[in-house]
């Protein structure tokens, strides 16, 4: 019995290395074949460098450009997810604890939202930014994914001020709070954990955005990290580890961020999908 | 300040109402007044949904119907002409087919495997946590650093791929791949289950969590195999589960862009071309926006329709919120 368990243990090992190796394979090969030559990289393809070459690496962080679209993509980020999460709190405060009418009507038009996919809109929508002079503008980028955001961002933090006891209403209308103070002194903090879910979300979806910047942004000082990674294989194609090495260090802050919040990332993706 | 809140908190504080269950504050807003004070809350998540989602879509429905290189008067209004061309484009019916090909596959092949490996990580497994998170982290790299690691990967000649076919002595495939109008849809969709079969185990390792270990104590004791407690027990208290990831592939495929634009531009011949892309091309590339946003409408017609008939007819048991069912939840 034991032995079997052993056996079913070890099958079970196997099976999971197997998928990781599927996983992992691709992203070391990247990270080591940075540390190559290109010549090295294709007389010897999956072995360890023969010297570590860390000029790829290094020759991209002294470079502005990498730091300028990292500022870029985070700046952006960061815009993003302040408009999103404050305009759709504001949106899910009222449409979850106070009855008016239209209400449901709002509600269901912000969740319909979540069916236009944003490739639909990404070719009017770049008509409209040039008509309101917006290309070359980061607001340009900002504004339309604040609004693609707002469906699923509405959608979850309703259902999080729901939660939230009309007792706790009650009690500081009669100490005399108004309806803003109350959202602003009271919900927003005690809403917490559900604004830093919605915030990792935005700002995620906003980090690997590349149809709209690439659309938006003729002048590469605005380049975002994914254009930047999509320009730079234009122009070194041919020098594949110099490629890689690009890549490996674009996937860098992404993976950071993973690390610190995983768990609002899961929970939250995890969530939207079964709710949209 | 609604003056029916704060009539009634002054009540209050002079002990006015003092008998009875307090009146639900939601209750407490009618009237004008009150509606005023709701719509500056609405008014900036509206405005950006009115203008930046809403009015996008309008747009394309307009020009849509006409001739239009993108600048100067639109003024060649052609009706329906460019939706006749559309259903004639050999290219634009090759990409609903290839979207079907790619959806046929998720279903069949990724979920199937993205449900294994939720299976596997919800045994007692030393280092689970570990696996997991690792298996999710494709998910969160952007679409385009993953299309260049594996456009180097895929490189004829010299990437990593034609190397291991080498080195297995399957010298066949080698400078196929994405190179071969034959190869190239297989092998965009082995990148896109590296990428996104995590996110599908995550939503199953939820699912699977939630599922009591009574119930299938029970199926145990009444002397189920493994096999039929995951075919009889798990796999139908997974339904919900499964059709979301099912519904999640099908929207994904069809608005796939960044991905196939990085790898391969739809090319070679226009073999791995998808609708985002065929849009793209005709409206930024060959300049025929009124074409280009044809081919916006009806991407749009595709998930509308399909979305509202997913809900009711198939999530309908599940969501008790869905968007067809009113809003309410």
């Amino acid at each position: 019995m034991n032995a079997r368990r052993t056996a079913r243990g070890l099958s079970l090992h196997a099976v999971v290395w197997l998928i990781g190796a599927f996983v992992v394979v691709p992203l070391v090969y990247a990270v080591i074949s940075g540390f190559k030559s290109t010549g090295e990289l294709t007389t010897n393809p999956f072995g360890v460098p023969e010297h570590w070459k860390t000029g790829n690496y290094t020759g991209i962080l002294g470079d502005g450009m990498f730091w300028r679209q990292i500022a870029n993509s985070a700046g952006i980020a960061i815009g993003t997810t302040c408009c999103t999460v404050a305009a759709s709190a504001m949106a899910a405060f009222v449409l979850a604890r106070y009855a008016f009418r239209g209400r449901e009507l709002f509600y269901t038009l912000f969740t319909i939202g979540l069916m236009f996919p944003f490739a639909v809109a990404v070719l009017p929508l770049f008509l409209l930014l040039r008509n309101f002079d917006l290309l070359d503008n980061p607001l340009g980028v900002i504004l339309p994914q604040a609004a693609f955001g707002l469906p699923m961002t509405i959608i979850i933090l309703r259902g999080f001020f729901r939660t939230i006891p009309a007792e706790v209403e009650e009690a500081a209308i009669m100490d005399g709070c108004g309806k803003f103070r109350f959202f602003w002194k009271i919900l927003l903090p005690m809403a917490r954990p559900a604004l830093g879910t919605v915030s990792v979300l935005a700002i995620v979806a906003s980090w690997n955005n590349f149809f709209l910047p690439l659309l938006v942004f003729n002048d590469p000082k605005w380049q975002t990290i994914p254009v930047g990674v999509q320009q730079f294989q234009g122009q070194y194609s041919t020098d594949y580890a110099l490629v890689l090495a690009y890549i490996v260090l674009a996937m860098v802050p992404a993976l950071a961020f993973y690390a610190v919040a995983e768990r609002q990332l899961i929970g939250g993706l995890t969530a939207g999908a079964s709710k949209g | 300040m609604p003056s029916s809140v704060s009539t009634l908190t002054k009540e209050r504080r002079q002990g006015a109402l003092p008998v009875g269950p307090p009146a639900p504050v939601r209750s407490l807003l009618h009237g004008w007044g009150s509606w005023a004070s709701v719509a500056w809350f609405l008014l900036p998540a509206l405005v950006l949904f009115l203008v930046f989602v809403l009015a996008p879509i309008a747009v394309a429905v307009c020009t849509g119907f006409f001739k239009w290189g993108g600048t100067g008067p639109m003024d060649d209004f052609v009706g329906f002409e460019n939706y006749a061309k559309l259903f004639d484009d050999q290219v634009f019916l090759g990409d609903l087919e290839r979207g079907l090909y790619l959806i046929a596959l998720s279903i069949t092949v990724q979920l199937p495997f993205a449900l294994f490996t939720a299976v596997l990580l919800n045994q007692r497994l030393r280092g689970r946590a570990v696996y997991r998170m690792l298996f999710f982290a494709p998910y969160i790299l952007s679409e385009v650093v993953t299309a260049v690691l594996f456009t180097m990967i895929f490189l004829p000649g010299a990437g990593m791929a034609d190397h291991l076919a080498g080195a297995l002595g399957l010298e066949g495939l080698q400078g196929t791949w994405l190179a071969d109008p034959s190869t190239v849809m297989p092998t965009l969709f082995v990148v896109m289950t590296w990428k996104y079969f995590g996110f599908h185990m995550m939503l199953f390792l939820a699912g699977l969590q939630s599922i009591p270990g009574e119930i299938l104590e029970a199926a145990s004791i009444d002397g189920a195999g493994v096999w039929q407690r995951f075919r009889h027990v798990t796999l139908p208290l997974l339904g919900p589960t499964i059709r979301i990831s099912a519904f999640l592939s099908v929207v994904g495929a069809i608005q796939l862009f960044d991905l196939v634009w990085v790898m391969t531009a739809g090319g070679p011949n226009h073999s791995s071309e998808t609708m985002a892309i065929s849009m793209f091309q005709f409206g930024f590339k060959r300049y025929q926006v009124g074409y280009a946003s044809a081919i916006s409408v009806v991407l749009f017609m595709i998930s509308l329709v399909f979305s509202l008939f997913y809900q009711r007819y198939v999530l309908r048991r599940d969501l008790s919120g869905a968007v067809t069912s009113g809003g309410g939840r």
